[in-house]
């Protein structure tokens, strides 16, 4: 068999477990569902996500250690991860080989020359690499934005299996929904569509991963170069050539990703992957100018800075960055989080959301909770996003520390920020409408949510008694709703200030419910109030956890009458609202 | 071009042109006749609405509802079920069965927020052993993240073992309906379709304090059946649920009064919420038996205004005690 039939049912093998892996994100215990799928082995074996957080954090996280693989691998074979590996890249050389296939020799040899653009993907590897290293004082991670596994990952768990489960159903009960995620699939689209003007277009100019391995490639030990001398220059090998690596004269050994199709189209068999350099002679390392890797230095010095000059991270923060349960403090927490998205995915309730702008610019696509959207807040005895992030930035944590049972009694439970209420568009503050939905779902126990009665007397609704019985009072208005003091909620106020309550009334006849009596039945002429019975919500912050299942389930549900405010969240001390005594 | 120009058209292509114009003009006009819309958009666009088929069994005086004490609640399901006649009694053999239980919440079964997964398990037990029954499915509209709540509560697992189907609340199994006589449940979307292709409907709820509703039964269990945005319903809680009471008619009503939950309901969070009464309650009257449940949470029936209302709405009787419910102890 050709070696590229085999790297072509590699990279689709790859491709297709990705891809399972993806769909198996689903919670449940049938083989198709989470179980114990190594869903993040693609992401952990990214030198790019081990690089940064050991650079931004200054530890190698130990499931990372996979990662260490694929670079000794590179060391001693090359970038096989690009060729025969990354789903992204193997997404790439399809629409790029489909896209112009019917292209002329000539045609394709034009397209894959090598071009001076490819070296910007090392001054974006450069960039991100300085703002997750070099000061210290704000170091971020932003290597996921353009990392190829974590954008592949985002873009299929987020967008593509969405759309496309629509009418199965097959990963979720009901269609899941992510803001920004037309944003991950506009990057995504465009990285796939640009395939279509230069083959595998992402990793030649932009993929800061490619980028990485294109630089400890000059230690490889095998490389693709030529072993005779007597080469007609036909230039065939750079036909198919997928890094654009120009194997034809000098190989540029930091591009070439070890596609293995220039074996294929040398009719002359002068091209083998071999230990001894090519014979014409080759170029290791990358096309970097001094004046442009100085450039994106002091960018990566100075990007970070001028974000933060937002204050976001101070004063300044966005209260609506709600971080799921164990994710760390912010600063600690930009420095881990790659944007993956698989806490989102994984989530069972759909509240976990790619971030936006609102939060500063390093908050796109971090994990942030919506209540609003997806089918019950943050649920109490779920820990899934914790137990999934690859890189620890929400910490795998326990039910027990999350709820504050056992061993974190003394901890308490992990709180995601405060339950805040409007009483301006709460229905029983604002609108003397019984709900109190709020506190019948408060997950915790004593409720967070705790309510007090009131009794109000209602619009028009002091009446004048012309007879009154035991149990029912004629009114002299006679224009009463029939049954609208029906409901149970409905009480009677009598002068000397009894109350009892309303069963039923028609236009001018109120009935008393026979549980209590008069102690003086009314006087004819005298004054009645029809009020309403009102159990109005309270927060106690004390027990308050933030869940938010009280603000999704809110029946006001353009703006909430009840919404979570990130204050008094554990994760930072600095946002702490409560006195502890 | 210029050849074109000079060409001249010969007379088969004129009618080959000719042929395919007037075939694009027939299209054109036969299209928009087919979807000319002479009014125009309304409001309310109508849509085509269901009604829930009436379950119950024809009644059988003096076996309409059986009160078991004993904390077994295998041992008293069976027996309770027993006095009322068996279940042959409400399942024939070869029908399809769905069974309703209260699963609202993600919460593990010995908090007593979800109906207890082994007494639903054992329903769905005797209704293939006893009832012969063909298939039986387990279903609800829960409040919180539906798959969670039948994986966390065990009622998942329980009924599958059990060789239930567990069908979840996917938004194409909504229907809108309209209540006959109703003042809330019109043109309202429910949870339908399962219940749409079975023969017969059993509930099973916990006995649960509620802080809005005065207490969650058998009859606040059918609101699992609502679906869009039925918080709103809050706002007149009792009606709502007297509604549902009338709009299901079901085939039995399971009240499992074993560990009845006294406070901090209806998601209770904590075992010192609950209270053992060792009582279970079987009944072909959801009101009769949301009556008696009442007791065990030291209420009275008048403390719960949707009782009442339930039953000048004809669904049933508040007064259980002229029911004559059967009695029995198991230990």
């Amino acid at each position: 068999m050709r070696i590229t039939t085999v790297r072509r049912i590699h990279q689709l093998f790859i491709f297709v477990l990705f891809v399972w892996f993806c769909i198996v994100s689903t919670v449940g215990d049938k083989f198709w569902q989470i179980r114990n799928w190594p869903i993040n082995w693609i992401l952990h074996l990214d030198p790019l996500v081990a690089l940064g957080t050991i650079l931004s954090t200054g530890k190698f996280y130990w499931p990372l250690h996979c990662a260490l693989g694929t670079v000794v691998i590179t060391i001693i074979f090359g970038r096989f991860f690009c060729g025969w590996v990354c789903p992204f890249g193997s997404l790439h050389q399809f629409v790029g080989f489909w896209g112009n296939r019917k292209k002329t020799a000539a045609q394709k040899i034009r397209l894959n020359k090598y071009r001076n653009a490819q070296s910007i993907k090392y001054y974006i590897l450069v960039l991100f690499l300085v703002m997750a290293a070099f000061p210290s004082i704000s170091a971020s991670l932003q290597t996921g934005l353009l990392d190829p596994i974590p954008l592949v990952t985002r873009s299929f768990q987020l967008v593509l299996l969405p759309i496309f489960d629509r009418g199965t159903y097959l990963t979720s009960v009901n269609v899941r929904y992510y803001e920004y995620g037309w944003l991950i699939f506009a990057v995504f689209a465009t990285a796939v569509l640009l395939n279509l003007v230069i083959p595998r277009f992402y990793c030649r100019f932009i993929c800061p991963l490619g980028a990485f391995l294109g630089i400890i490639n000059r230690f490889s030990i095998w490389r693709i170069g030529k072993n005779k001398s007597e080469c007609i220059n036909c230039k065939l090998c750079e036909k198919s050539c997928e890094g654009g690596c120009e194997p034809g004269g000098k190989i540029r050994i930091s591009e070439c990703v070890l596609c293995f199709n220039c074996l294929d189209d040398c009719g002359h068999e002068i091209i083998s992957y071999q230990t001894r350099p090519s014979l014409a002679g080759e170029i290791t390392n990358p096309d970097i100018s001094r004046r442009g890797f100085i450039l994106s230095l002091v960018s990566g010095v100075l990007v970070i800075p001028a974000v933060r000059l937002s204050g976001k991270l101070r004063g300044n923060w966005y209260h609506k960055v709600i971080r799921p349960p164990g994710a760390l403090a912010e600063e600690e927490f930009l420095k881990r989080c790659i944007k993956c998205g698989q806490c989102m995915r994984v989530c069972p309730t759909n509240v976990i959301q790619p971030g936006g702008f609102e939060g500063g610019l390093e908050n796109l696509w971090t994990p942030v909770l919506n209540n609003r959207i997806g089918s019950s807040g943050c649920q109490l005895n779920c820990v899934a996003c914790g137990q999934i992030c690859p890189t620890s930035a929400i910490r795998p944590i326990t039910l027990s520390e999350k709820l504050g049972t056992g061993e974190f009694a003394e901890a308490g439970p992990i709180k995601l920020g405060t339950a805040f209420l409007d009483r301006g568009r709460c229905l029983p503050w604002a609108m003397n409408k019984p709900c109190i939905v709020c506190e019948e779902n408060c997950p915790v126990s004593p409720k967070a949510i705790y309510t007090q009665e009131f009794f109000n007397t209602i619009r028009d609704g002091i009446l004048s008694v012309k007879k009154a019985t035991g149990n029912t009072i004629e009114t002299i208005e006679n224009k009463l709703l029939p049954d609208k003091f029906a409901t149970g909620d409905y009480y009677c106020a009598v002068e000397g200030g009894q109350r009892r309550k309303i069963v039923s009334n028609t236009e001018n006849l109120i009935k008393i419910s026979p549980d209590e009596q008069f102690e003086k039945i009314p006087a004819e002429g005298s004054k009645i109030e029809v009020q309403v019975r009102l159990q109005r919500p309270y927060v106690d912050i004390e027990r308050c956890i933030g869940c938010g299942v009280c603000e999704h389930e809110c029946p006001v549900s353009g703006k909430k009458a009840i919404r979570i405010s990130a204050e008094g969240e554990t994760r930072s001390a600095d946002r702490k609202l409560l006195l502890e005594r | 071009m210029n050849e074109q120009k000079s060409k001249k058209l010969s007379r088969r292509q004129l009618l080959a042109r000719a042929g395919k114009a007037g075939v694009s003009i027939a299209a054109a006009g036969a299209v928009s006749y087919l979807l000319y819309d002479q009014k125009g958009p309304t409001a309310h666009p109508e849509e085509k609405e269901v009604t829930l088929r009436n379950f119950s069994v024809k009644e059988q005086p003096g076996r309409t509802m059986s009160i078991v004490k004993g904390s077994d609640r295998v041992k008293t399901i069976d027996k309770a079920i027993e006095l009322l006649g068996g279940i042959e009694r409400f399942i024939k053999p070869g029908e399809t069965v769905a069974i309703k239980p209260n699963v609202a919440f993600a919460s593990p079964a010995m908090l007593c927020a979800t109906a207890n997964p082994e007494l639903v398990a054992e329903v769905v037990r005797l209704c293939y052993s006893r009832g012969k029954a063909k298939k039986v499915i387990v279903t609800d509209n829960p409040i919180n993240d539906p798959a969670s709540c039948f994986t966390l509560s065990g009622i998942g697992k329980a009924v599958s073992a059990a060789g239930a189907e567990v069908v979840l609340p996917k938004d194409y199994l909504f229907r809108n309906t309209t209540l006959a006589g109703g003042l809330l449940i019109k043109n309202w979307p429910i949870f339908f379709e399962p219940f749409a292709k079975v023969d017969k409907l059993i509930g099973i709820a916990p006995v649960k304090d509620h802080h809005r509703a005065g207490a969650s039964m058998t009859m606040k269990n059918w609101y699992g059946l609502l679906g869009g945005r039925r918080n709103i319903f809050h706002q007149d809680i009792n009606t709502i649920i007297a509604e549902l009471a009338m709009m299901v008619r079901p085939t039995l009503v399971i009240l499992d009064g074993t560990e009845v939950m006294m406070t901090n309901g209806p998601t209770g969070g904590s075992i010192s919420d609950l209270r053992r009464a060792n009582t279970l309650i079987a009944s072909t009257d959801c009101v009769a038996a949301d009556s008696y449940g009442c007791t065990l949470l030291n209420l009275k029936v008048s403390d719960l205004p949707y009782l009442a209302k339930a039953e000048k709405a004809g669904a049933g009787t508040t007064d259980y005690e002229s029911l004559k419910p059967l009695g029995a102890e198991v230990t």
